[in-house]
């Protein structure tokens, strides 16, 4: 059964310095508190994996959280860049990283291998691309059956899985409504989860098909009211296009990324 | 009577018009997207637009700042898991037209959104392949729009992101399985189409006002222009006015604070 947590105690208790850590939801329910959390209890070497880093990878690169990005799409959605991630890669600041790079398709193959419990995903992908020059994680198989030639990448399997959802009820199930991206698939992949949570409600209210997750296959709930925030959460808040936008000036230089770390993140608690 | 418009207005309204109401299109984000949406709520008002979010059939009001804003699931259809998306969808031979926008395109139609240099000393690092590398090859055609430029359009990509038609213009030739690839590339300028045999872009219309010089001087290579070409229509007052209050309603909705209780 899932742990009720503060989110203090949540990434204390289950987030090493130098583990896989996937922080998954895409452009929907990204899971900024429990980012702002990492960063204040300053974990190191963490191997990061998510399809669109976003702000909250460039911020915890920027603080020096992330040894290595597993990643396939690493823009400010609509901007232009991450700056931070920028950074890291052309100049290796404030150190350097090291990058795998996908495309989406290969890593929503990857985190549903991982799910399934198996070591690899094939697809039909990768054709004609470079990317398989630069990413030996990328190889090509042939189909057992047909002869057809096929990409393989191996399955995602993170140490901890983190996402944010709707709500979860008094016995730590989690309902996620919107967007579910892949935070079904990264939760089942990895060892350990820490679910967010907008409220803990006595009803879930789930319709018969939603997108639920069981008590019994998560590690850890934690509640943080607009924990997604400045990205959103269906039903409680909308997407913080301004802030969006606003980043890039912050992000750009390295002086205003650490004053405005230092004002959003240190000085300000776990929700 | 003519109409004053922008040649980005002019790429907006040729690149809606390449989509019909019998396609079902994955949506890039930017320029594909305000195309997308200018088609559907003037002469397609049935194309079917999917996001690689999970949005499918959506019908925003304002155009999306990123490829998962709340609008695109609430106006779907229905939306379904990110894996779902590409495995069934997009992978599974439901798309007919991929519709994409690029930072490097060469003269065989490859596109490059991963960086400028060498990649492991990259000058410029752009944001990477996102979901454009198989649509390119699952989607059954792929539509590309683009501002043209001497930086944009060179004579080899830096980098093949996503594959056009390689770089020597075979790399589809004996793949099973495989969409036709680009077009059509529709740019502030002109409009490009691969050569049947060669595969290499040429243009098959001017924009109105432009010339051949300027097109020359914006690419990157020894551009060819189609024995037959034609002279693209400009846009009607009705496609300005939608185009400009879709784009107006935009502006206004991403630059409010959306903080509020829904």
């Amino acid at each position: 059964m899932a742990e009720f947590l503060s989110l203090q105690e949540a990434v204390s208790k289950h987030i090493n310095n130098g583990d896989t850590v996937a922080m998954e939801g895409f452009t929907h329910l990204i899971p900024f508190a429990a980012g702002h959390e990492i960063i204040r209890q300053e974990k190191r070497d963490l191997t990061l994996i998510r399809m669109t880093p976003d702000l909250i990878y460039d911020q915890m690169i920027g603080a020096g959280c992330a040894k290595k990005l597993i990643f396939s799409w690493g823009g400010n959605p609509g901007v232009g860049s991450l700056h931070r991630l920028r950074d890291a890669v052309e100049k290796g600041w404030p150190h350097q990283i090291e990058i795998l790079e996908h495309s989406h398709a290969a890593m929503a193959n990857a985190y549903e291998a991982g799910a399934a419990g198996l070591p690899l995903a094939v697809l039909r992908g990768y054709v004609g691309s470079d990317l398989p020059k630069v990413n030996d994680q990328i190889k090509f198989i042939e189909c057992p059956f047909t002869g057809e030639r096929l990409a393989a990448v191996p399955s995602v399997r993170p140490d901890v899985a983190v996402i944010h959802a709707q709500r979860a009820d008094r016995k730590g199930n989690v309902l996620i409504e919107g967007i579910v991206g892949i935070q079904k698939e990264v939760v089942l992949a990895a060892k350990r989860s820490i679910v967010t949570v907008e409220e803990i409600v006595d009803e879930l209210g789930a319709s018969v098909n939603a997108c639920v997750l069981p008590s019994w296959a998560v590690t850890a709930i934690a509640e943080a009211p607009k924990g997604a925030a400045p990205s959103y959460a269906l039903g409680y808040y909308d997407r913080d296009n301004a802030f969006y936008k606003d980043w890039d000036g912050i992000a750009r230089d390295r002086d205003t990324f650490q004053a405005w770390l230092k004002d959003n993140v240190f000085e300000k608690g776990a929700a | 009577m003519s109409l004053e418009f922008t040649s980005s207005e002019m790429m907006s309204v040729t690149a809606a018009r390449a989509l019909t109401n019998d396609m079902t299109c994955f949506v890039g984000i930017g320029l594909p997207s305000e195309a997308a949406n200018l088609a559907r709520l003037t002469h397609a008002p049935d194309v079917t637009l999917i996001y690689e979010s999970g949005t499918l059939q959506t019908k925003p009001d304002v155009l999306p700042l990123s490829i998962g804003d709340g609008e695109l699931c609430e106006s779907a259809l229905t939306t379904v898991s990110v894996p779902e998306m590409f495995r069934y969808w997009l992978q599974g031979g439901h798309i007919s037209v991929g519709f994409l926008g690029t930072a490097q395109i060469d003269r065989f139609a490859n596109l490059n959104t991963t960086l400028i240099g060498d990649y492991r000393e990259p000058k410029v690092r752009l944001p990477g392949g996102g979901g454009a590398p198989e649509i390119a090859t699952n989607a059954k055609e792929v539509f590309i729009t683009v501002k043209h430029s001497k930086r944009t359009f060179v004579k080899d990509v830096d980098f093949v992101t996503t594959v056009g038609f390689g770089r020597d213009g075979t790399a589809r030739d004996n793949v099973p399985n495989i969409g036709r690839g680009p077009t059509v590339v529709i740019t502030d300028l002109c409009i490009l189409k691969p050569d049947p045999e060669t595969k290499e872009l040429v243009v098959t219309s001017l924009h109105p006002n432009v010339t051949r010089e300027e097109v020359i001087d914006a690419t990157g290579w020894e551009i060819r222009f189609a024995d037959q070409l034609d002279s693209t229509p400009a846009p009607t007052a009705e496609e300005l006015e939608i185009l400009r209050d879709l784009k107006t309603r935009t502006s206004a909705h991403h630059s409010s604070t959306q903080s509020g209780q829904q």
